[in-house]
């Protein structure tokens, strides 16, 4: 899967619900360009307040209009203005390219984050990846860069996000089919709701993993073949995986619950637009 | 191990793992089926889940019992299962094996051959003593001993030209009781039946009857209008029909076919004659008569040139007259002349017509005494010579009416010519034509003729001439008279009319004359004390070989002895006189070999071992394919490799099973459209493919280095196909290819008449030379044996192949520097000086013969690449391109005709019009 191809259907699907992008386009009105006054002197567009220069200031800082009214040299200052960073954890491991029908998990996290972010930038926000590679930026080039990014699958198994690279005060998209250990994923929450960050958990699942439709002697292996289970009758298991899938939900809801984040549940079998919309009324909230 | 009469098992041991088979049963019962290998996410979910029920899923009872079955036939494969097993209760410990190895044999003598050594292989695996006894052979031994070393004996062994002797039993009598296996041969031989109680007295007597179909010669006899051919065959109910092949000379003096006759023999008649019309003189060259397709002694008629020595009078006018000049006489070159071949009668004219000569030279003789006798005796068939001379010219014919006893009518007086009265000079001869009994005879250029009587002209004396001077006066006049004929010659016997009686022409001259005459019969008292040599030999397969080196045989053990092994089939030579042997008599006859009813008679199919174990395993191994793909199906991946198995499976049965399938009207269509370049097919796959391949690098390079543009190469098969489309016939040579059909050899003389070339190529490098001959080039001369090929010679250096694309002064294949031939040169000029339209050839030599592998070093593969090595190196390499550019030269040659041996020429031309 190239990453065009992937850019492409995010693309699509961003702008192939006009509901969609009008309310995407009416919340961005909401905001000024996507920034957010921090009513203190920083990087901006709007004024802020003339200062005596100081030891240090570049002679270029200099507003020589308000100077020459006056002795002394001052400075203009803007006030600070950021836009809100997003940051996306979109699983590439192995156990993601599973797929019964169409579109494997992967292609349908891909695809629904790409176009929750070409959202985003649209609204003016920053997007990036929490690995670290691509740092929140603003504009349609990032969301390319994103795509190259998702478009390389990883080797493992199963995926975890990296922690060392949150921006504080940031929101996160986590999509994954969680199967991997969760652990190493509470430890990522929690070490993000640590910097302030909020965010959501997007869980992808096949139709077959929900359904289990196996029976007689089957040798289960992951998809990298790392693990492997055997089970002589593959149909007695069928109550038992959906019961501890059920249990493996409930503990992901309430490991969100716990840091303030959001959980919700999507099948590569229902409409992707379903899972953006959801994705956006919970990012709304957030900003 | 025999079970029901049928079936026999070489291992019966082995059988015992058949109750293995229910043990195998629960085991593989135990064993669940192979488990379904699934990708699956979730996995990581199932780890800490555990079964519900241990039960594993079970194997489906009938792919147990198919599994069963596999190994249950494997087992009884390896056992080693066979057919026919043979039933001998009390089986004795020694074993004798009778072949007869007689000419009865020789044309399935392989496969008589082949028999024995089953039936020994048999005898070996039930540790058997075998003694191997070959009835024709003359150093005959019997021991028992090892079946291994009667193998070899049997392997060497070789049939010969003569039925067993008499008094065999004798080599019986000091032996225990033994069994017999006996090759019967399909005719009867004397004394059988008494050998064959010999052997019956000893043991259990097992007789093989061979069913051939033999067909012998009986002597031939010459008739108005040609030969009679007789034949005889083993009586049989159905009509047949036998191809008859007359070899004789050529004028050239070389062997070749001269006409081709089928005998006819009617349903339930065992003889069959055919009158081969032939003209006279060539009646007297024909050297033997072949029944075609049969390689039998028995199936030859040696023809003798010179069956039975001629007995020649010789009278002479002169004898009283100049007694002292004897050395002189006309009596005294003809006796020289006539002496070493022939026997010599003296007395007078009514004493030697009593005799009945085959001939009576009178020298010089007007006045023929006894002339109602001489007449009656030349027209039962005598021959009379008569020479000129002064009392013949002196006499006044004009006075009588026409001489009986003169073929023409004479002037008076002679002529002489280059003597000091006269205007003309001394004559020569003209080239004896066609159709006169001297054709073929050289006319050396020294013998002149200075004197002559002359004819009376006539109308219808040109018919009478059979010889000319250069001038074209008659030197030899003849004229038929009865069944005999009277010649004259114009010139004197002696020198003083020409120098002619001191050439060897003249001595080839009275030859044929004097061996014209019909033959009389042959006298066994003149043999005795007589020693003859046998000079060729005919073997049991019908090939005439020199010999040297053999001890003189007295000619009445010849005579009486009949034909065995010290006086075998052949010709015997004594002085200057040949004497042919041939196997059968006036009142042979094939009998069929009767069995007392004691012996056990087993047809040669019926005692066929027929090992199944092959048919086992194949079964053992289709089930396993179909063991593979059920397992495959339960294990939900069918629609993956099996599929593929069993397309392939389908593919492999339904595969076309033949290219020849195509269209005949196709392949003419492309065979007239484009130049099609042909070789024929041998039968022998990996060959075809050869030369198939090595055509096709030909045509390729053809097509990129000229203007000729050949499409795709064909395979012909001669029975089939038609040949006249294609210029150009490939022939490799391998060794078991038959001789030709009658209509075979039809179709290749018409091709070969009409302007085809055929390359022969026995691919044996010329292997082994000094007199021997390989395989391949015995094969080919079995081929080429009723062709009709021109005289041939070594290619000259000059020869138009050598540049009518490229320069060449060799002609390698994969092998380098063997002989190549074609048709000599020479023959060729005269012909289209005599017919300028008859020639269709155009100058193209209609085979040319090698053994260089020609279609190896052509032979490229799909992409283009050589296919087989060709030498080393570089030098290989040039080697390839040599052998490629003789292959278009060769093709070049083949559809010019004389066109590129003219261009030759042209610059001479151009110059001498430029002048």
């Amino acid at each position: 899967m190239t990453h065009q191809k992937l850019l492409n259907a995010g693309l699509e699907l961003a702008e192939g619900w006009p509901q969609l992008l009008a309310q995407a386009q009416s919340l961005a009105n909401s905001f000024i360009a996507g920034g957010h006054g921090r009513r203190r002197a920083g990087v901006g567009d709007t004024f802020w307040q003339f200062r005596p220069a100081q030891q240090g200031d570049n002679l270029r800082d200099i507003d020589w209009r308000r100077t020459a009214r006056g002795d002394d040299k001052f400075v203009r200052q803007n006030e600070w203005q950021a836009a809100q960073s997003i940051q996306f954890w979109v699983d590439g491991s192995a156990s993601m390219q599973f797929f019964s029908s169409a579109e494997s998990k992967h292609y349908r996290a891909a695809c629904v984050s790409l176009a929750l972010a070409i959202l985003l930038t649209n609204a003016g926000e920053r997007v990036g990846t929490v690995d670290g590679k691509l740092p929140t930026k603003q504009g349609r080039i990032q969301v390319e860069e994103m795509a190259k990014q998702f478009s390389l699958p990883t080797k493992d198994d199963f995926g975890s996000p990296e922690i060392d690279y949150f921006q504080s005060q940031s929101l996160a998209v986590f999509v994954s089919d969680f199967f991997g250990d969760i652990t190493l994923l509470e430890k990522a929450v929690t070490a993000a709701a640590n910097l302030g960050v909020s965010g959501v958990l997007l869980m992808i699942l096949d139709p077959e993993e929900i359904s289990f439709p196996f029976s007689g002697r089957t040798v289960f292996e992951s998809m990298a073949g790392e693990i492997r289970h055997e089970s002589q009758q593959a149909g007695g298991l069928k109550s038992k995986y959906q019961t501890i899938l059920k249990n493996r939900q409930a503990i992901l809801r309430a490991l969100a619950k716990s840091v303030g984040w959001q959980f919700h549940c999507d099948t590569t079998g229902s409409s992707p637009a379903d899972a953006l919309i959801w994705l956006h009324r919970a990012l709304e909230h957030r900003r | 191990m025999i079970i029901f009469e049928v079936l026999g098992i070489t291992r019966p041991w082995l059988l015992l793992a058949l109750i293995l088979l229910p043990i195998l049963w629960f085991v593989l019962r135990a064993i669940p089926p192979a488990p379904k290998i699934r990708r699956f996410p979730g996995v990581s979910l199932l780890l800490e889940l555990k079964d519900n029920d241990i039960q594993p899923d079970k194997t489906p009872w009938w792919l147990l019992a198919l599994r069963t079955i596999i190994i249950g036939v494997l087992i009884v494969g390896f056992a080693g299962p066979f057919l026919n097993p043979e039933l001998i209760e009390n089986k004795n410990t020694n074993l004798l094996i009778v072949m007869e190895g007689s000419w009865a044999d020789a044309p399935n003598w392989n496969a008589q051959k082949k028999e024995v050594l089953q039936v020994v292989e048999k005898a070996k695996n039930s540790g058997q003593k075998v003694a191997f006894l070959q009835l024709t052979d003359p150093n005959q031994s019997l021991v028992f001993s090892a079946a291994s070393d009667a193998q070899k004996k049997i392997q060497t062994a070789e049939p010969n030209a003569w039925l067993p002797s008499s008094g065999l039993e004798r080599l019986l009598i000091n032996l225990d009781s033994f069994d017999t296996y006996w090759i019967g041969s399909a005719v009867q031989w004397p004394m059988q039946s008494k050998f064959t109680e010999a052997l019956l007295n000893k043991g259990n007597v097992k007789v093989s009857k061979s069913k051939v179909a033999l067909f012998g010669l009986l002597p031939t006899s010459f008739t108005e209008q040609g030969i009679e051919v007789n034949g005889i065959r083993l009586k049989s109910k159905t009509a047949e029909q036998v191809s008859i092949n007359v070899m004789g000379l050529d004028p050239s003096g070389v062997e070749r076919n001269l006409q081709i006759a089928v005998l006819n023999f009617k349903a339930g008649m065992s003889q069959a004659s055919q009158v081969i019309e032939l003209p006279k003189e060539i009646r007297n060259r024909i050297t033997r008569i072949i029944v075609m397709g049969q390689q039998s002694a028995v199936g030859v008629r040696i023809v003798g040139e010179n069956n039975l020595r001629s007995e020649v009078a010789i009278i002479s006018g002169d004898v009283a007259a100049r007694e002292g000049l004897k050395l002189l006489s006309q009596e005294y070159y003809l006796a020289k002349a006539l002496k070493p071949s022939h026997d010599l009668i003296d007395g007078t004219i009514e004493d030697i017509l009593l005799a009945n000569p085959d001939a009576i030279i009178l020298a010089d003789i007007a006045k023929v005494g006894a002339k109602v006798a001489m007449i009656d005796w030349i027209e039962r068939g005598g021959t009379l010579i008569r020479f000129a001379g002064p009392s013949l010219a002196a006499k006044n014919h004009d006075l009588e009416k026409a001489d009986a006893l003169m073929p023409v009518k004479l002037r008076r007086g002679g002529r002489s010519l280059g003597g000091a009265m006269s205007w003309g000079s001394p004559k020569t001869l003209q080239p004896f034509k066609a159709n006169t009994p001297f054709f073929g005879l050289p006319t050396p250029t020294e013998v002149k003729v200075t004197a002559q009587v002359l004819a009376q002209p006539s109308p219808n004396l040109a018919t009478h001439v059979i010889a000319r001077l250069s001038d074209g006066t008659p030197l030899v006049t003849q004229k038929p008279l009865g069944q005999g004929r009277v010649v004259l010659f114009h010139v004197t016997a002696n020198t003083e009319w020409s120098n002619l009686p001191l050439s060897g022409l003249f001595v080839s001259m009275l030859d044929r004359l004097v061996s014209n005459s019909t033959s009389s019969s042959f006298e066994p008292v003149a043999l005795i004390g007589t020693t003859w040599k046998l000079s060729q030999e005919l073997n049991a397969f019908g090939n005439l070989k020199s010999v040297v080196d053999r001890v003189g045989i007295d000619g009445q053990v010849l005579v009486s002895g009949g034909i065995a092994s010290k006086t075998p089939p052949g010709v015997y030579e004594r002085e200057k006189l040949r004497w042919t042997r041939n196997l059968l008599q006036e009142d042979s006859e094939f009998k069929l070999p009767i069995w007392p009813s004691a012996v056990d008679l087993v047809g040669p199919s019926a005692s066929q071992l027929q090992s199944l174990m092959a048919l086992f395993l194949i079964i053992a191994l289709a089930l396993l394919g179909i063991d593979i793909l059920t397992s495959l199906w339960l294990s939900g991946k069918f629609w993956g490799m099996g599929a593929a198995f069993a397309a392939l499976f389908i593919f492999l049965s339904f595969a076309p099973g033949d290219a020849r399938a195509e269209l005949a009207s196709d392949r003419s269509l492309t065979a007239t459209r484009d130049v099609v370049l042909a070789y024929v097919r041998t039968g022998e796959v990996w060959q075809d493919e050869i030369s198939s391949a090595g055509l096709l690098g030909l045509s390729l390079a053809l097509n990129q280095r000229t203007s000729v543009e050949p499409a795709a190469p064909v395979g012909v098969s001669l029975g089939i196909d038609e040949i006249s489309f294609y210029p150009f016939l490939y022939w490799p040579i391998t060794s078991d290819q038959k001789a030709l059909t009658a209509d075979e050899l039809q179709k290749l003389n018409r091709y070969l008449k009409g302007g085809g070339l055929i390359l022969f190529d026995t691919k044996d490098a010329n292997f082994s030379q000094f007199g021997q001959s390989t395989i391949e080039a015995q094969t080919l001369q079995k081929i080429t044996v009723g062709l009709n090929l021109p005289p041939l010679s070594l290619i000259p250096q000059d020869h138009v192949l050598t540049r009518s694309f490229y320069l060449l002064q060799e002609f390698p294949g994969r092998h380098v520097g063997a002989a190549v031939w074609l048709e000599a040169s020479s023959g060729r000029k005269n012909n289209t000086t005599e017919t300028p339209f008859g020639n269709s050839n155009d100058g193209v030599t209609p085979v040319i013969i090698g053994g260089n592998d020609w279609a190896s070093a052509w032979a490229i593969d799909s992409s283009g690449q050589p296919l087989l090595p060709v030498g080393t190196g570089f030098s290989g390499e040039r080697q390839r391109e040599i052998a490629m550019r003789f292959g278009i030269n060769l093709i070049m040659h083949a559809l010019t005709g004389n066109y590129k041996s003219d261009q030759v020429h042209i610059p001479a031309l151009l110059d001498r019009l430029g002048k």
